[in-house]
């Protein structure tokens, strides 16, 4: 079993020094500057063993605000569902790449760069995926007018 | 020899978007060095229709119909994934009944997902036809009886939050009974032909390995996973709905070759019989199909405000995990409504698999994940 959130957040907090979170609702906030850092303890450290990363996306807060979420599972542990949150400015936004960690972040975060801008540094491949190269804007960001309506 | 005449000795081919084998529109990017994988990109996006902005313009409720339209070969199970999430940002309760057909409807599912799928890998060998069509004749059972309860072959519509639209009609779980009691003859006659099949073990086994660590890594999941001998199924897993009632094993692949794959799908429809079996014996009518409150938003849609908050609920669909991702701020529309879409994450990892293979071995790999384009694109 996962231990609770609050633990987590502690436990962590020793193992990474210089490292602060905190926790909101059912989701643990991670620093942006932090996040690689907290995925290879979360995923290398047997207390926690979340080796398998079943989703990430993002959710885009108008007017300053987006998010990048996590959720992660330990296949081994069988346990199970860690959401991280890493919050993001609107303008421009950027956190590391978590696919040199679990390779199955890598066309999620193609998704995520195409539909919402995110954009993920040292993703080795970071490209549109959906939408064809040369489309202009990101769609699912709440602002995005669509051209045609009537179509 | 110079860098540029070494270089030319590498094809760049395109497989796809229009080609028979890409099951939909799909395109792979491959290079070639004589008949040799080393490069192969998948490009998607074809089929995008921005299914998760559709869904966060409508109600809750309205996202079904849609669902459908993901992995067209599996609305039951679609429309389960999302019902399950529904379910655990509002707080609904579930009708007994409404469980158990919603089960027998996931398993019919897996039955027929695994058949068809089964058949396109045979055609995709160059078994033009005859595995596919047998293949579809136990299909077209199970979609009558998907007809019978839903309206519709396909596009069935059939799960709501709480339960299911509406009861099944009169003998249809008869009709049932006796599609579990006959496939098993299916199955047998299925596996006499392929299983044992020298020229099928000759093309398939040692083709496309995919091992059990870097399967984990990649967030592969369903018979992709469980071909590579990682136990991991969500039924056991989460034990959602009534699953932890039933008594079923999870088949589990050794080399995780496709032919593991494929025999794990077999294997897989025999266990959904076992729970199909136990389903369609202890269901009851003491109870309605759907519980009052999800019966309610259904009727009044615009009325459902769940809480602010979020969830991510997730199914074993016959491809993989199937995740709804809602985060909720209380008006009668989802605020994010984003899918967790199994071929599209199981897709990830298919050039490393094909590396080093045949070009020809690329197209049986491809047709071992099992994808359906609607699901991929979204």
């Amino acid at each position: 079993m996962l231990p609770p959130l609050e633990e987590i957040k502690t436990t962590l907090e020793q193992l990474l020094p210089g490292v602060t979170l905190a926790v909101e609702g059912i989701a643990l906030l991670v620093d942006a500057k932090d996040l690689t850092a907290v995925c290879r303890c979360l995923k290398d450290n047997e207390r926690f063993g979340l080796d398998y990363l079943a989703d990430l996306t993002a959710v885009d807060y108008p007017p300053d605000r987006m998010d990048a979420v996590y959720h992660l599972y330990s296949m081994a542990q069988r346990h199970g569902p860690l959401t991280l949150k890493v919050k993001l400015p609107r303008t421009n936004p950027v956190v590391a790449s978590v696919t040199p960690i679990w390779r199955g972040a890598e066309f999620q975060e193609r998704e995520a760069y195409d539909l919402y801008g995110v954009a993920f540094e040292g993703h080795p491949d970071l490209r549109r995926i959906l939408m064809w190269e040369g489309f202009e804007g990101h769609p699912m960001r709440k602002d995005y007018v669509v051209e045609d309506q009537d179509a | 020899m110079s860098q540029t005449e070494l270089d030319a000795k590498l094809l760049e081919v395109n497989l796809g978007p229009q080609h028979p084998s890409t099951h939909g529109v799909f395109r792979m990017n491959v290079t070639l060095d004589g008949e040799t994988i080393v490069k192969l990109k998948p490009v998607v996006g074809y089929l995008h229709r921005n299914h998760e902005q559709i869904g966060e313009r409508a109600t809750y409720i309205a996202s079904f119909p849609f669902t459908d339209r993901l992995d067209y070969f599996c609305a039951m199970s679609n429309n389960f994934g999302l019902a399950l999430a529904i379910e655990k940002l509002g707080g609904i309760a579930v009708s007994e009944r409404g469980e158990y057909l919603r089960v027998i409807m996931a398993e019919l599912t897996r039955l027929l997902n695994h058949a068809a799928v089964t058949g396109f890998l045979l055609n995709d060998m160059g078994a033009f036809g005859t595995p596919l069509l047998y293949a579809f004749r136990e299909r077209e059972k199970i979609l009558d009886l998907f007809e019978a309860a839903s309206g519709s072959r396909m596009m069935c519509n059939y799960v709501r939050p709480g339960g299911v639209r509406q009861d099944v009609p009169p003998g249809w779980l008869d009709q049932a009974r006796r599609l579990v009691e006959e496939f098993p003859r299916f199955l047998d006659e299925f596996e006499a032909l392929l299983t044992e099949n020298e020229i099928i073990r000759q093309r398939t086994q040692r083709v496309g390995i995919l091992p059990k660590e870097l399967a984990v890594n990649a967030s592969a999941t369903g018979p992709l996973l469980r071909g590579s001998g990682v136990n991991y199924d969500i039924r056991k897993v989460d034990g959602y709905s009534i699953y932890p009632r039933f008594s079923f094993k999870v088949p589990l692949g050794t080399v995780g070759d496709v032919y593991d794959r494929y025999y794990v799908r077999i294997l897989e429809m025999r266990e959904s019989l076992k729970i199909l079996q136990q389903a369609l014996k202890e269901i009851n009518d003491a109870s309605p199909a759907i519980s009052p409150k999800g019966l309610a938003l259904v009727k009044a849609p615009r009325t459902f405000r769940p809480p602010k908050g979020e969830a991510y609920g997730r199914i074993e669909a016959p491809k993989g995990e199937l995740g709804f991702y809602l985060v909720s701020d209380g008006t009668p529309q989802p605020y994010r409504y984003h899918i967790r879409a199994p071929s599209f994450i199981n897709l990830t990892i298919l050039e490393d698999m094909c590396l080093g293979q045949k070009v020809a071995d690329a197209i049986i790999i491809l047709g071992s994940i099992d994808i359906v384009m609607g699901e991929v694109d979204r």
